[in-house]
């Protein structure tokens, strides 16, 4: 078949072409995490010193509150459905998405459900602002009018990665190329298949969630309303129990990423293949009975409390096992340090990090210290930025031959690793003692015994925001004028993508399947 | 494999995915009960259960169990509404009568629901109300006050390790609410 595509807006509004819908997505959570990134630089702003400089409270929660969401939806998602799209067919030999056409469609749902979203900021009694949890009463008793926005906009974002979630795993069941077994497949193609069974199960629970509460909101029900019989606990409940999955939904994909980069970059194979799909498929099961270690403080029983922080440190082991495994896997490799490596290896070094501040907050007794301060926002910042989003950075660089046929100038992208790796640090190692001191986290105004470690977060995210339009321009510039990429930029990369394809992948990929040895 | 059995294949595999996603929304449904039914039987929500009978069981006058009043009024709720004692000490196993002030400071008729909570979450369980104006809504008109009496006893099953029990009511404006419910029954 020739390498024929349609041009024009048309390509882009009807293609059922998964690099193309793929692009479309990486694209779409790159703009997303630019205004979720403005927001934070908002934050940062009016945190830099104490009192109130430049935006009121309730502008100020609805900049928290915006931010969260925009970047787990619409930035963090997004970008892992988008590798997916690109990379899973190349990987597994199959021709496209098992389902093209439900591809296109819950791409083109995202535009509007943040159009939703988004556009709560501009009504009257401001954006929601209850923070990304939208714990009821707030979100439901006390809830800005455009909370209804939200909630559509969840609905619909939720079935847009549903779909996403049933063609991965249609595809990846029934598309393999002959030979490709199960246990041949690529650890991105694994964790992604994990990741799509628990966006399954778990979404479904965050629209009833919402779901409930605009039916409390506006059709007289209680669920969530203890005058009428209901209970505002149970929504902390229902909530985490999407929650927690949510976690690793987002983390589960750069995990895969990171094996692949790591292993071709070592020149070796990876270490423990098998036991890193076992202990991936483990955490995915142990994380839907630990969703109460959110919720330490709500007044638990004592047997609760232990049951929720053993389940939840258990969590460790099998994350143990894949940080020993990358580190094995680069242990006596012949190690280079290209950008996308730099990124893995931070990945790998930051995750850790946050694991650990994630071991200290699952324990029952001192999370009543930390609970809803700085250190919480410290771990969960660790774990997504150098862990989700460097894993889909270091994705980019790593893959941008293949999916553009040019290459990145590597010395611009040292500077952007070495850029983004000094701002993280600053921007969220301080958090966790100003944390630890006591500062409460969603607050627009502190004590100024946290001056000096907010004065450095907000110098860290400024460098951090910076980093990522340096990032743009790399990319940018790639594509314009990069260097031609050869057929295999990198020595060590295996896999059909880089064995069975030219750089850049033509059009139409694998319309006879290719033969898996 | 030809190009119609990778359809069908494809359409079986799709259509138990849906039946997973459209569980799961149920099974969010399905919570809520549950949470109930859970936090009923281990009486670990501080929720006290309906009303009890006074079982005359034996009454264990060594010990004293501190029973703490609290009242809440919720935001919205134009009312007065306190306990008339603070706290009492009572023997396990003994039937007791408190009483609660309740007054409407609004010049409307106001319905009001008072909801209890238990802390320590594991009292609940022991603490059992005969008689409790929590059972009912009530409805003040403008001005009117009222003593509303909550008939208890403590369980002699209660473990030896609580001494104090918190019993707190909030107390809810539901005016509106039963307005627009019985205006959709008439």
């Amino acid at each position: 078949m020739a390498d024929h595509h349609p041009t024009g807006i048309k390509r882009w509004l009807f293609t059922t072409n998964h690099k193309d819908i793929g692009s479309m997505y990486l694209w779409f959570s790159f703009i997303m995490f630019l205004i979720g990134g403005a927001m934070a630089m908002v934050i940062r702003a009016e945190l830099y010193q104490p009192g109130l400089q430049f935006v009121e409270p309730n502008f100020f929660n609805s900049m928290t509150t915006m931010h969260g969401l925009i970047m787990v939806f619409g930035a963090v998602m997004p970008s892992m459905v988008g590798l997916a799209n690109w990379l899973i067919p190349m990987q597994i030999g199959a021709p496209d998405m098992a389902l093209p056409r439900m591809n296109n469609w819950s791409f083109w749902i995202l535009p509007f459900a943040f159009t939703l979203l988004l556009s709560s900021l501009f009504m009257d009694g401001g954006a929601p602002n209850f923070g990304w949890t939208f714990y009821a009463p707030l979100s439901t008793t006390y809830g800005p009018p455009s909370t209804d926005f939200f909630i559509l906009g969840v609905h619909m974002m939720g079935i847009s990665s549903i779909m996403g979630a049933i063609n991965v795993i249609v595809t990846v069941f029934n598309m393999r190329a002959p030979g490709m077994t199960l246990m041949k497949m690529p650890l991105f193609v694994w964790t992604w298949v994990i990741t799509a069974f628990l966006l399954i199960m778990v979404m479904p629970v965050l629209a009833g969630a919402v779901t409930m509460m605009l039916t409390d909101r506006h059709f007289g029900t209680d669920f969530f309303n203890a005058a009428g019989g209901g209970d505002p606990v149970m929504f902390q409940h229902i909530f985490w129990f999407f929650g927690h999955p949510e976690v690793y939904i987002m983390i589960l994909p750069a995990f895969g990423v990171a094996s692949e980069i790591i292993a071709a970059f070592a020149r070796k194979k990876l270490f423990g293949y098998s036991s890193m799909v076992y202990a991936t498929a483990s955490i995915a099961l142990l994380s839907f009975i630990v969703w109460a270690h959110h919720m330490f403080t709500v007044g638990m029983p004592i047997a609760g409390e232990l049951f929720f922080m053993i389940a939840t440190m258990l969590i460790a082991v099998p994350t143990g096992v894949k940080v020993f495994n990358w580190v094995a896997t680069m242990w006596q490799g012949s190690m280079t340090f290209e950008t996308p490596m730099l990124f893995s290896i931070a990945f790998v070094i930051l995750f850790t990090i946050g694991g650990f501040s994630g071991v200290m907050l699952a324990m029952a007794p001192v999370d009543f210290q930390y609970h809803d301060t700085y250190f919480v926002v410290a771990h969960f910042h660790y774990v997504l930025f150098p862990g989700a989003i460097f894993g889909t950075t270091a994705a980019v660089y790593y893959w941008l031959p293949k999916w553009t046929g040019k290459m990145y100038n590597e010395k611009l992208g040292k500077i952007h690793f070495w850029w983004s790796m000094i701002a993280v640090n600053l921007t969220f190692f301080p958090m966790h003692f100003s944390g630890l001191a006591g500062m409460p986290r969603r607050i627009p105004d502190y004590n100024m015994m946290f001056a000096a470690f907010n004065q450095l977060a907000s110098i860290g995210a400024f460098a951090l925001g910076l980093s990522q339009l340096f990032f743009l321009f790399i990319i940018i510039k790639a594509i314009r004028s990069g260097k031609k990429a050869e057929d295999k930029p990198w020595e060590g990369a295996t896999g059909l993508e880089w064995d069975a394809l030219p750089c850049p992948a033509p059009y139409h990929t694998f319309d006879t399947p290719p033969q898996v040895k | 494999m030809s190009e119609q059995k990778s359809v069908n294949q494809n359409k079986k595999l799709v259509m138990r995915l849906i039946a997973v996603v459209g569980g799961m929304f149920l099974f969010a449904f399905a919570l809520v009960p549950l949470y109930d039914v859970f936090c009923e039987i281990t009486g670990i929500n501080g929720k006290t259960r309906g009303q009890a009978l006074y079982q005359a069981k034996k009454i264990d006058r060594e010990r004293l169990v501190t029973i703490e009043f609290l009242t809440n009024v919720n935001r919205g709720m134009p009312w007065e509404f306190k306990p008339t004692v603070g706290s009492v000490k009572v023997h396990p196993g003994e039937l007791n009568e408190v009483t609660f002030y309740a007054k409407n400071k609004s010049r409307e008729t106001v319905i009001g629901q008072s909801i209890p909570s238990i802390s320590p979450g594991e009292g609940a369980l022991y603490l059992n109300k005969t008689e409790c104006f929590c059972f009912d809504q009530q409805v003040l008109t403008a001005g009117e006050q009222i003593e509303m009496p909550m008939k208890f006893y403590v369980d002699s099953d209660i473990p030896k390790d609580i001494t104090h029990l918190t019993l707190s009511y909030q107390l809810y404006n539901v005016t509106d609410a039963v307005k627009s419910t019985a205006g959709a029954t008439k």
